[in-house]
């Protein structure tokens, strides 16, 4: 079971939304697609089930030419922000609905139902009506729906954004398991890098319609390959520093210098953008080697074990994020350690020279 | 800028309540300081929306009263209770100009020409939107459209208290982080009251001074984040806050170890007989991976979230969490884990027990 | 969002087009055909060209008769509009009245025009009607079959009775549709009970009353029936209206070919005005993003 997009893009009224991109999903994987709003989710998605067709490009499901199937042929089951239920059904309609449309027996679909329903813990909710229900159990109904039609494909377009934190978290644990239960292709899709995290598998990193990166979570997050990957798949956002490099020294400026070591070793001399995660910046302790940086404190945010430092370095806007609870005098001098281990090394067009060396080593 | 004090204060949303139940919100007293930035926390239906409209002034109390600096406003109208508030989807004047719509309620006061428009230029400087001030409101961004939310409520400058309800609800994920950001340097920098009510525990802890934390319509816990992390006062906050949530444990407590199945756990404290059901409660950034002491568990996943990795495991039976370091790595001889006794808190039927001091 | 292309649809129109093929486009066509040729009797035709049409723009009846028509068109939308949203600002939003107040406002909108037309016809008579009889009691000199001002207020207070509750129901469907969270915080900004209807109200209910605006104007400018009922056009011709001049002329005098070159000038007439209003609407719309 493959999903396999070829050339495929989508360009609505003279606007690109999706730019000329080749995916291929297996069976059994969870396939996460990043980005911001806007950036192309909900399009591939719909060309992904069917509802739209492809401007140029095919796509093949299980090695046949699925482009031009309407989605009631084909095996797929999509499941909304919108907590999408049929409001005058009872949950058990609702779920048993898609296996109706399938013409299957009555014993059929109420084992599978009750199968559903037990994996979302909504057994004993059969009777209600979706609005009667929370928004967490209307959207577990939803989600017992698309699992029950043993679709190949399932595609959650951000199934969680619409929930309370807490909810969001608990539902998210769930997910995986559903996932490991069906057997089909997932794709879900988000816009908070912490979920892709979350859920494993396989990420596409997407940004204005273009897939910058396509492969296992940990490696897409450790090991991006452009600056705009980078970008997307962090939050808070990456921090970025002009450096150049000269013999054996990179030069950050602020009179600081690293040693080119391991993967920086290589490269030419000259201009590069640097990036650093802002889980890497340390104001207490640091390691040998670390660079010190000058930078101004503009604001401190306290999440209860961690504090968000926003700094003002030479007019530069950078977010840190460190251990403990600090409650530091606001505009104040604030000195900063970075490891070199930690930067990535981006050229001037954005494309990735040399990666951190610490992710090399995880 | 005033301090709010809820007196007796309750509020039940049909005519003759019963019982508990029948309140949305059940009594409270507090007294919530001047100019300090508060967070009202909870799920959905917990009763913070009802407090705020009741502070508001949109909703007047079935029970009780509420006090602006020692005077009695429970039946004063929203107006002259000199609040702005914040709503959950922008709300501005779409025919007006962002200048005409910042300087409204100030004209609608009767206010001279001139400081009107002196305030609303530095308003608009303070929310960034001084480019903007010519627009026509209707065809900005949301978040554009909440920082004139915002500024319409902080042009007076009498005003007693900024109230937000859920006001990052609409707006982009990476948006929110500058508004955020915003809301905090304005509070640095003017002081005014502020309450924010929202179900987002990172909005809420590091927006506020103080996380007023709330259950099926009552205050379970008022504190700065540090102790709502470090010494949750109900088993609710330790779920609430932190992701993941507090470990949640059954044990048997003699005098300062805790009993888990066999197994024992160091106490910072020592405790007497206790009555009820008993747990412990501990954070899973306080608990760690161990090939050789503690307590027995069975890892069932491990997931990486970049800046720390998150175990879920399986102790005797029950659901436990750890997280780990980036940069640790989970071996299969990991069967046991420990907990950092400087951080276990005591649980008796859900409220916190101090113990004493051995 | 792109539909998938489905030809089939168009098989699902096709009993449709033949319908209106045959009641409105042909007998349109027959109208066109008239417009353009002139008879000496016994079916034989021969073409004119636009002599018709030539001959309607210098007819003074004609004129006056659409003079007449704005004005009455005029009227009727000053009064209806503004008075269907007062109403609809004072009807209650929630409760048990809704239902009530709901009912009541729809009732004149139900009764056959003709019927609408023979109600006040009988209602303004001096001898039996109602109203005709308690206005000549308190001594006011009310005759709308010999008074053109008479018949002109009440051919005007009978179409108010009949249609304001139209504009009142589209009013009220926008005003619902306003959050809550609008009205408090108007009440925060202390905005007196005039500037919320202006800034908050009525541009929310902008969409809404174009609506209305046009389906008035459009009605009013085709009136027959109820005028016709009550006043028979008369006194005279004060009270004729443009649709009743052109079944004078073309029924009464069977004068078809200046009818149906009036026909077709009429048909013109609002289509252009409602395409203006349209794009009007459209515009607005644009600018609201």
């Amino acid at each position: 079971m493959t999903l396999e997009l070829r050339n495929v893009s989508k360009v609505v009224g003279g606007q690109t939304h999706i730019f000329p991109t080749d995916l291929t999903l297996n069976k059994g994987t969870m396939n996460v697609l990043l980005g911001p709003t806007l950036s192309g989710k909900t399009s591939f998605m719909r060309l992904m089930a069917g509802l739209d067709k492809p401007t140029t490009g095919q796509i093949f499901w299980q090695g046949q030419d699925v482009t031009g199937m309407r989605v009631q042929d084909r095996q797929v089951a999509m499941v909304y922000q919108q907590f999408i239920n049929y409001p005058t059904m009872t949950v058990y309609d609702n779920i048993a609905s898609p296996m109706r449309l399938l013409g299957k027996s009555r014993a059929e679909i109420d084992a599978s139902v009750r199968k559903a329903a037990d994996l979302m813990q909504l057994s004993p909710l059969l009777d209600r009506k979706p609005l009667e229900l929370s928004g967490g159990q209307q959207q577990r109904c939803a989600l017992a729906r698309a699992l029950v039609k043993d679709a190949g494909l399932v595609l959650l377009d951000e199934p969680l954004a619409n929930l309370d934190y807490k909810l969001r978290e608990e539902l998210r644990v769930e997910i995986p398991k559903i996932f490991e239960e069906a057997g089909s292709i997932f794709v879900y899709a988000t816009t908070e890098p912490e979920e892709a995290l979350l859920l494993g598998g396989s990420t596409a990193a997407l940004f204005e319609g273009r897939v910058t990166q396509f492969g296992p979570t940990p490696t897409v997050y450790r090991q991006p390959v452009d600056a705009t990957t980078a970008r997307v798949f962090s939050d808070p956002p990456m921090n970025f520093l002009r450096v150049s490099k000269t013999g054996s020294k990179i030069m950050f400026g602020d009179g600081q210098s690293a040693p080119a070591m391991g993967p920086m070793e290589g490269l030419a001399d000259g201009r590069y953008l640097a990036g650093f995660r802002p889980n890497h910046v340390e104001i207490t302790s640091h390691a040998n080697g670390a660079m010190a940086f000058d930078t101004k404190l503009v604001v401190t945010e306290l999440t209860g074990s961690e504090t968000f430092v926003h700094l003002d370095h030479h007019g530069e806007r950078w977010v840190g994020l460190v251990h403990g609870v600090h409650d530091l005098e606001l505009g104040a001098a604030l000195k900063v350690y970075l490891d070199p281990r930690h930067v990535y090394i981006f050229g001037e067009g954005g494309e990735l020279v040399a990666p951190a060396s610490y992710a090399l080593a995880a | 800028m005033a301090k709010i004090t809820l007196d007796n204060l309750a509020h039940s949303y049909l005519p003759s309540p019963k019982g508990e139940d029948d309140f949305a919100l059940k009594e409270l007293n507090h007294d919530w300081a001047d100019g300090e930035a508060y967070a009202l926390l909870g799920a959905s239906g917990c009763g913070k929306s009802t407090l705020l409209n009741i502070i508001s002034g949109l909703l007047h109390p079935s029970q009780g009263r509420i006090l602006f600096d020692d005077v009695d406003v429970t039946h004063a109208s929203t107006a002259d209770r000199n609040i702005a508030q914040v709503f959950q989807f922008p709300v501005v004047y779409d025919t007006m100009t962002v200048r005409d719509n910042l300087a409204f309620p100030l004209k609608n006061r009767g206010a001279r020409p001139q400081y009107i428009a002196d305030r609303v230029q530095q308003i608009a400087q303070m929310i960034g939107m001084e480019a903007e001030l010519g627009k026509r409101a209707r065809g900005l961004t949301a978040d554009a459209k909440q920082k004139i939310s915002l500024g319409r409520g902080m042009v007076r400058e009498d005003v007693n208290a900024l109230l937000f309800d859920e006001p990052l609800t609409v707006i982009d994920p990476h948006m929110k982080w500058e508004l955020r950001t915003q809301l905090k340097s304005l509070h640095h920098e003017f002081g005014h009251t502020m309450i924010y009510v929202t179900h987002d525990q990172t909005e809420a802890l590091t927006f506020a001074d103080k996380v007023v934390v709330m259950y099926d319509g009552r205050v379970v816990q008022i504190g700065t984040p540090q102790e709502l992390f470090e010494r949750p006062e109900h088993t609710f906050v330790g779920y609430f806050i932190g992701s993941p949530g507090m470990n949640v444990i059954p044990a048997a407590i003699d005098g300062q170890m805790a009993n888990i199945h066999g197994a024992t756990v160091a106490l910072p404290q020592a405790y007497d007989a206790l009555d009820g059901k008993v747990e412990i409660g501990v954070r899973p950034e306080f608990v760690t991976l161990t090939e050789g002491e503690g307590l027995p568990v069975k890892v069932r996943r491990v997931e990486d979230v970049g800046r720390h990795k998150i175990v879920r495991a399986d102790l005797f039976g029950s659901e436990i969490n750890i997280v780990a370091g980036e940069d640790t790595s989970i071996s299969p001889d990991m069967t046991r884990v420990t907990f950092d006794p400087a951080h276990v808190n005591v649980y008796v039927n859900d409220w916190r027990r101090a113990g004493k001091a051995a | 969002m792109e539909k998938t292309v489905n030809q089939k649809a168009w098989f699902l129109v096709l009993p449709v087009l033949v319908l209106v093929a045959f009641s409105a486009v042909i007998p349109l066509m027959t109208v066109v055909n008239y417009s353009v040729q002139d008879t000496f009797g016994n079916n034989q035709f021969f073409w004119t060209g636009l002599e018709w049409f030539e001959e309607m723009l210098r007819d003074d009846r004609m004129w006056d008769a659409l003079g007449r028509q704005l004005m009455f068109s005029g009227i009727i939308l000053l009064i209806q509009i503004p008075l269907g949203v007062f109403i609809a600002l004072n009807m209650p939003k929630s409760g048990f009245w809704v239902s009530f107040c709901l009912v009541v406002m729809s009732l004149p909108l139900l009764i056959p025009w003709n019927v609408v037309g023979t109600i006040w016809q009988i209602f303004g008579r001096v001898d039996i009607g109602l109203l005709g009889h308690t206005l000549a009691a308190i001594g006011v000199d009310y005759n709308y079959t010999s008074d053109p001002f008479a018949a002109w207020v009440t051919i005007i207070v009978m179409d108010v009775w009949h249609w304001t509750s139209l504009v009142a129901l589209l009013a009220y469907a926008g005003l619902k549709s306003i959050p809550d969270a609008y009205y408090q915080a108007a009440k925060i900004d202390q905005a007196s009970r005039w500037a919320v209807f202006r800034y908050i109200e009525l541009p929310k209910m902008m969409g809404v009353l174009m609506i209305a605006i046009l389906l008035r104007f459009m009605d009013s400018f085709m009136i027959y029936t109820e005028p016709f009922v009550v006043t028979g056009g008369g006194p005279g011709s004060t009270t004729t209206m443009l649709s009743i001049d052109l079944v004078k002329m073309a029924l009464g005098q069977f004068d078809l070919g200046p009818a149906a070159a009036f026909s077709i000038m009429y048909f013109l007439t609002i289509l252009l005005i409602s395409w203006v209003f349209y794009t009007v609407m459209t515009n607005l719309e644009k600018r609201e993003g």
